[in-house]
């Protein structure tokens, strides 16, 4: 298993490969299929303060390679997922899991982390700041490294667990926005999240998902993604976990070329449930393939 | 659930636009009727779902219209070759709500998994009355299949070129039934709801991202909380419904 471990904010993972938030629920749709142990850990579904039920259907728009979603970050609370998902995720997950949280202000960021901060079986907090800032005139948190970096201050204040900002690839210049994270006391990195997109029925002229945009995420995205990873995690000195249409264990090794020490998979749970088993298992021949001893060896190891 | 290789072993056209399809596979996990498939096609990101029509053995029927591309695909599928397709997707229908003398509605799309749901409803001895809705007379598909099942059938269509003129709830005047089960698109569910006197199971349609539950993509809210049509439906009881508009 040492050929697949890496560290990640001083947590030992088996392998590098990490389910991302809102692919893989609280994991226990997954666990009725195989031993989530296997994984590195999970991102589990993105919460929030209070209960959302999130946008309105269609929520769903298949593209080229990949998929929109719009589901508005569906959850039960933070008190729900606390009392209700995280016991019944014990029973069949004995890891350590990454918690996803989103906020819609300063506030709301503070006092879901300072919550989930309190709980053993949560590993890391991956702070999500692509939602929009509903006192900041609507702008995302992760569009100015003045206010992503002002939401990792806040939330670094009140835990003490390691916190990874997941970053929007809807910006002019992620770059800064890492560095500012990282100047504000964050532990990592994770990016991407989704592009923002949109698709369009012929026959009703009308946009397919009802709050007309969506993330779009999958295949597709890919190389974009390895774009930003590379770029990230050769700005700054702490972990990337990089994300954005892995679909192999050929993507894996390729997002860790360019700098990422973990590695979500997202989309490709939803149209392969077994995608994060099958891509565990090919690992080693494929690092095999390329001559690959160990992963942590290959981390940000782009010529 | 399971996701295996089912190979097609017919493919034909049995109205306008739309297919019957017979797949040869490991079928143990659909267990209701009602239950849905989710199919991989190359070429498609997403997979597409499709509701069960029939289970005998190993086999599967599959009823589908051409709507789209994937679709289109699946129609043009020679016998022989292999999808690979998740199984035992949805919860599917309650065969214990149906009394002694269950009313099943179907439209359009909808009809096909009436079928499966009144074979094994004539099987327990139950009186099944069906109804089906088409467009017009060229659509009409599985009367005779229905008919062969001991059910009392009902054809309607919109334009009258076949059966009765109008729509499903048209020939629900009269018939005498203990529950009733339907399927087919959200306007006909309304009606037959606010037509119907007695409990009754509707079966939903959204667009799906993964079909079991874990993207939250199809979503609705009912009177006991939100739940996911793919999971918790596609069934949910007459009770528990809050229409959108």
């Amino acid at each position: 298993m040492e050929k697949l471990s890496v560290n990640l904010c001083g947590i030992e993972l088996d392998n590098p490969i990490i389910p991302a938030s809102g692919t893989f629920g609280f994991g226990y749709e997954f666990a009725e299929l195989y031993d989530i142990n296997i994984l590195g850990t999970f991102s589990f579904k993105g919460t929030t303060k209070e209960a959302r039920f999130g946008n309105p259907t269609p929520r769903i728009a298949e593209c080229t390679s990949g998929m929109i979603n719009a589901v508005g970050l569906q959850n039960p609370g933070v008190d729900k997922v606390i009392g209700v998902e995280l016991p019944k995720l014990a029973k069949c997950f004995n890891k350590k899991v990454m918690a996803n949280v989103s906020g819609f202000s300063v506030d709301e960021y503070v006092y879901t982390c300072e919550k989930i901060d309190k709980c053993d079986q949560v590993g890391w907090i991956e702070v999500n700041v692509s939602c929009p800032n509903v006192h900041g005139g609507g702008m995302s948190f992760g569009t100015s490294p003045e206010a992503a970096a002002e939401v990792t201050r806040a939330v670094k204040a009140v835990t003490t667990k390691p916190i990874i900002i997941k970053l929007s690839p809807n910006v002019t210049d992620i770059v800064s926005i890492a560095k500012a994270c990282e100047a504000a006391g964050a532990d990592g990195i994770s990016l991407i999240n989704t592009l923002l997109g949109m698709r369009i029925d012929l026959r009703t002229r009308k946009p397919i998902i009802a709050n007309k945009m969506g993330g779009f995420s999958g295949a597709a995205i890919f190389p974009v993604a390895v774009r930003m990873v590379y770029q990230v995690a050769h700005a700054i000195d702490i972990p990337v976990v990089g994300m954005g249409g892995v679909s192999s264990a050929e993507d894996v090794i390729e997002m860790m070329l360019a700098g990422a020490t973990a590695v979500q998979v997202g989309a490709a749970n939803l149209i392969d449930p077994f995608a994060c088993k099958k891509i565990i298992e090919d690992l080693p021949a494929v690092m095999d393939k390329y001559g690959i001893n160990s992963l942590e060896e290959i981390i940000k190891g782009v010529r | 659930m399971k996701d295996t290789l089912f190979k097609v072993k017919s493919n034909r056209l049995i109205a306008k636009n739309t297919y019957e399809c017979v797949l040869v596979g490991d079928t143990s996990d659909v267990t209701a009727a009602g239950q849905f498939v989710n199919i991989k096609l190359d070429g498609f990101y997403l997979r597409r779902p499709i509701s069960v029509c029939d289970k005998s053995g190993d086999e599967l029927t599959l009823i589908y219209k051409v709507v789209g591309k994937g679709t289109e695909l699946m129609a043009k599928t020679p016998v022989g070759e292999s999808w690979l397709v998740l199984t035992g997707l949805g919860n599917g229908y309650d065969l214990e709500k149906s009394g002694d003398a269950p009313l099943l509605i179907g439209g359009g799309a909808g009809v096909p998994p009436m079928y499966l749901l009144c074979k094994k409803l004539a099987e327990q001895g139950k009186k099944c009355t069906v109804i089906l809705g088409f467009g017009s007379k060229d659509e009409v598909f599985y009367e005779e299949e229905f008919k062969a099942l001991g059910a009392e059938v009902y054809v309607t269509t919109v334009d009258g070129s076949y059966g009765k003129r109008g729509f499903v709830t048209d020939a629900m005047d009269g018939i005498d039934y203990t529950h009733f089960y339907t399927c087919g698109p959200e306007p006909m569910l309304k009606a037959v709801y606010n037509k119907s006197t007695t409990g009754g199971s509707f079966s939903f349609e959204e667009r799906m991202g993964c079909g079991f539950g874990a993207c939250m993509g199809c979503s609705c809210k009912t009177i006991t909380g939100y739940k996911r049509i793919c999971k918790e439906g596609p069934v949910m009881q007459k009770e528990e419904i809050l229409w959108k508009s």
